[in-house]
């Protein structure tokens, strides 16, 4: 019986306390509950902003003719931003063969999973007539890069679901057994979705290969979604959206919101869910250099994005560049970039940085600011048209959400909440089997 | 007497001959005034007939637009109302032949705003709700500032129709872009494409929604305008249909506005409706268009505001009051 995996009494121990500690937050307990109580409550409040929005039209925001794209918009891509970090983690870091990823990569692709799958909504809450959204597929044009981002944000949503999908399968199967006291229709959940999996040696080899394509497939499918959503803005002739750097700016800027996310459910998991022994302080290590990485690479491209316009200053360029640096939006630009990537780079040199908490607060910043980044990447642009903005309301010259475009905005954020813990809550949000075989090898090296 | 009785039967002769001449005669006559009343009668018969047949009880001849003449019961006969598929279609088709261009001479321009009236009436628009807009425009401090109005340039190479999604703003044959708000999802990509403001959107229920709700829609106006979605400028495609000037053309009081067919190489002033060579018109008084370095290829042409006869005044400040939704 040699073709059978985790078959020998010594492997079976080692699953055995894996399985314990790891599906030890797997239940529906009272904090679960408590939680999504609050969740969903806090939804249906900023459902009917949405209801309202719905019934008066998209006037109950605070957009208007010449700022037609506001914190929606900005919302979107900060999503579609933030849901790159399952590529990042598993894809980039784990094809070159860092097995330190190994506890995180489903972690990053829940949260993948969970921003695609709202950015799609948010997009939605966007529309003036969201009746007529089948018409996207219907009449659709394949020349409009909106058909492109609904293609490609699908096919990534899609292969996030698989990516995290697929490796679960065998844990499934380990759990299955484990799960005394759990309610019947989670542990018919796991036996239905664990396909009767034998731990045979053909079967991982199997699931080996289909991960590892799908490992492939999704670096190009993240790099479009990205890229495409910056062309959104970069295929217009518009000063401050007119750049040819926009889709590396955009996907640069993506990994490090990307990276805090992850560094922020790590620290939840690694706390709540009592896993520091997985979530150790070694990963958040390791996690904190990865995030001086991308943020350096980032800052070298805000580098180029506002310093070569700002330096031959053309009329357009001008009167954009003037808004952010000393303007109206200056205090947000200059917080933006010191807080968000400027000071994060710097604490984050010294050692005693990337230790868990200081690294998960560092990340809150990060997070904050990156959505605050897309705010100023969308809406300073619209404000100053090349033709004079003339003859209208006062309340049309300049943007300022409104309470129901930030109810409706918040509830995108607690969808995204919902769903990552419903989908961390009820399945292992640590892979048994591959912990297993990583320290099997740990344990091959150390003899 | 021999003799006598000889030019006695010459003159029975001649009598014979007169009589046989005359009876002749009367024949012929009476032969060709027949000929003239059957004919005329039968003309008149035949012209009674149809007549009769024209008026055939209950029913109307009609061409069609194959040029066949029928016939069709008068009780279904209809006033002609184009539908929905046929506005459709036509609309966005447009004009054939047509290459629709306007003209805007800068140094007649005195902010009268007619234009921007005339406009916002024909398409249910509220006042600060634009297809046209006279901008105040000054190109730089040493620069004299001038009026301008800006409808949408219907580009020959529109960045809005480039990113429209579903197809609901489109370029016609004749050079106009439209807007079907039957179409549009509201996503307002090309708002943000478009490099001369010139679109506008429904963030509430359009002014009179409720008077035009069960209007056809008519692409060719834009009406009935839809909540959450995009309007524009439309050179006014519905009058063009019926050979008429745009509205805004029409309405100028002091001879802003041309507007005519590239092709026939004319544009009319809407004013003066003196009709004037394009080409000589935008050649000799130095014509431009907005934004030539975007490569849009606007079909809106500029004259330069030289030689006004009239001071720049702004006038008072007009205030806008957004109306509550």
């Amino acid at each position: 019986m040699d073709e059978i995996r985790f078959n020998t009494p010594h492997e079976k121990g080692k699953i055995d306390s894996l399985a314990s500690d790891i599906l030890k937050s797997v239940r529906i307990n009272a904090g679960f509950l408590l939680w999504m109580t609050f969740l969903f409550t806090l939804l249906a409040a900023c459902l009917f902003a949405y209801i309202i929005q719905l019934r008066k039209g998209l006037g109950v925001t605070g957009l208007r003719d010449f700022t037609s794209w506001g914190m929606y918009i900005a919302n979107f891509v900060f999503f579609v931003a933030t849901s790159l970090c399952g590529m990042l983690i598993s894809s980039v870091l784990g094809l070159i063969g860092y097995n330190w990823v190994k506890p995180i990569s489903r972690i990053a692709e829940i949260i993948a999973i969970a921003f695609a799958a709202v950015a799609g909504l948010v997009i939605i809450s966007d529309m003036g007539r969201p009746d007529r959204l089948p018409y996207v597929f219907l009449f659709g044009r394949v020349q409009s890069p909106i058909l492109w981002d609904v293609t490609v944000v699908t096919t990534y949503f899609v292969l996030s679901m698989l990516l995290w999908f697929f490796p679960m399968i065998p844990d499934l199967a380990i759990a299955k057994d484990r799960l005394e006291g759990r309610p019947k229709f989670l542990i018919r959940a796991y036996e239905l979705l664990s396909f009767r999996w034998m731990h045979h040696e053909v079967q991982y080899r199997i699931l080996g290969q289909a991960v590892r394509i799908l490992l492939i497939l999704i670096i190009p499918t993240a790099f479009a979604i990205h890229t495409v959503t910056s062309w959104l803005f970069a295929v217009t002739p518009r000063t401050g959206w007119d750049s040819t750097i926009f889709g590396p700016y955009f996907i640069s800027g993506a990994f490090v919101s990307g990276a805090a996310a992850v560094i922020i459910a790590m620290y939840f998991f690694r706390v709540n869910y009592k896993l520091e022994k997985y979530l150790n302080a070694r990963v958040f290590e390791r996690m904190g250099r990865v995030m001086i990485l991308v943020a350096i690479v980032y800052l070298y491209f805000n580098l180029n994005e506002f310093l070569v316009p700002a330096y031959k200053l053309k009329t357009g360029d001008a009167i954009h560049l003037r808004e952010l640096f000393t303007g109206h939006y200056a205090m947000l630009f200059w917080g933006i970039q010191l807080i968000g990537l400027v000071i994060p780079i710097l604490l984050l040199l010294f050692r005693q940085m990337r230790k868990p908490l200081p690294m998960m607060i560092i990340s809150l910043f990060v997070l904050c600011a990156s959505w605050f980044k897309r705010y100023i990447i969308v809406v300073p642009p619209q404000a100053h048209p090349n033709l004079p903005v003339q003859n209208v309301p006062v309340e049309w010259m300049v943007y300022s959400p409104t309470l129901i475009e930030t109810a409706v905005t918040v509830a995108s954020i607690v969808l995204v909440l919902i769903i990552i813990t419903i989908l961390s809550k009820l399945f292992p949000v640590i892979p048994i089997w591959e912990m297993a075989e990583e320290k099997e090898d740990a344990e091959r090296i150390i003899q | 007497m021999s003799r006598d009785k000889k030019e006695e039967g010459n003159r029975s002769n001649d009598l014979d001959r007169v009589i046989e001449n005359s009876r002749r005669d009367f024949l012929r006559k009476l032969t060709l005034a027949g000929a003239v009343t059957v004919t005329g009668g039968a003309a008149i018969y035949s012209g009674h007939r149809f007549e009769k047949a024209k008026h055939r009880e209950g029913y109307v001849k009609v061409l069609t637009e194959d040029n066949r003449l029928v016939e069709i019961p008068v009780e279904q006969m209809r006033d002609f109302k184009p539908d929905l598929r046929m506005l459709q279609s036509r609309g966005r088709e447009g004009i054939a032949g047509k290459r629709w261009v306007m003209v805007i001479d800068l140094s007649k321009c005195r902010n009268a705003r007619k234009c921007v009236e005339a406009c916002q009436s024909a398409h249910h628009l509220r006042p600060y709700e634009y297809h046209i807009n006279t901008l105040v425009m000054q190109e730089s401090v040493n620069t004299p500032a001038f009026f301008m109005p800006k409808p949408c340039q219907h580009c020959d190479n529109p960045p809005c129709v480039s990113v429209c999604p579903v197809d609901a703003t489109f370029k016609r044959q004749d050079g106009i872009v439209l807007i079907d708000n039957d179409r549009c999802i509201g996503c307002r990509f090309c708002m943000a494409a478009c490099p001369y403001s010139a679109r506008i959107f429904h963030w509430q229920e359009p002014s009179k929604h409720e008077e035009d709700g069960n209007k056809e829609y008519d692409v060719e106006l834009n009406v009935p305008q839809k909540k959450g979605t995009i309007s524009k400028c439309l050179f006014s495609a519905d009058r063009l249909r019926e050979g008429m000037l745009p509205y805004c053309v029409s309405a100028c009081p002091n001879g802003v506005f041309y507007f005519g067919d590239e092709n026939e190489d004319a544009v009319t002033n809407g004013t003066t409706k003196e009709t004037v060579r394009f080409s000589e018109l935008i050649e000799k008084n130095g014509g431009y268009r907005l934004m030539p370095e975007l490569g849009t290829q606007p079909r809106v042409y500029y004259l330069p505001p030289k030689n006004r006869i009239f001071e720049f005044e702004q006038g008072e400040k007009r205030e806008y009051k957004q109306e509550k939704a």
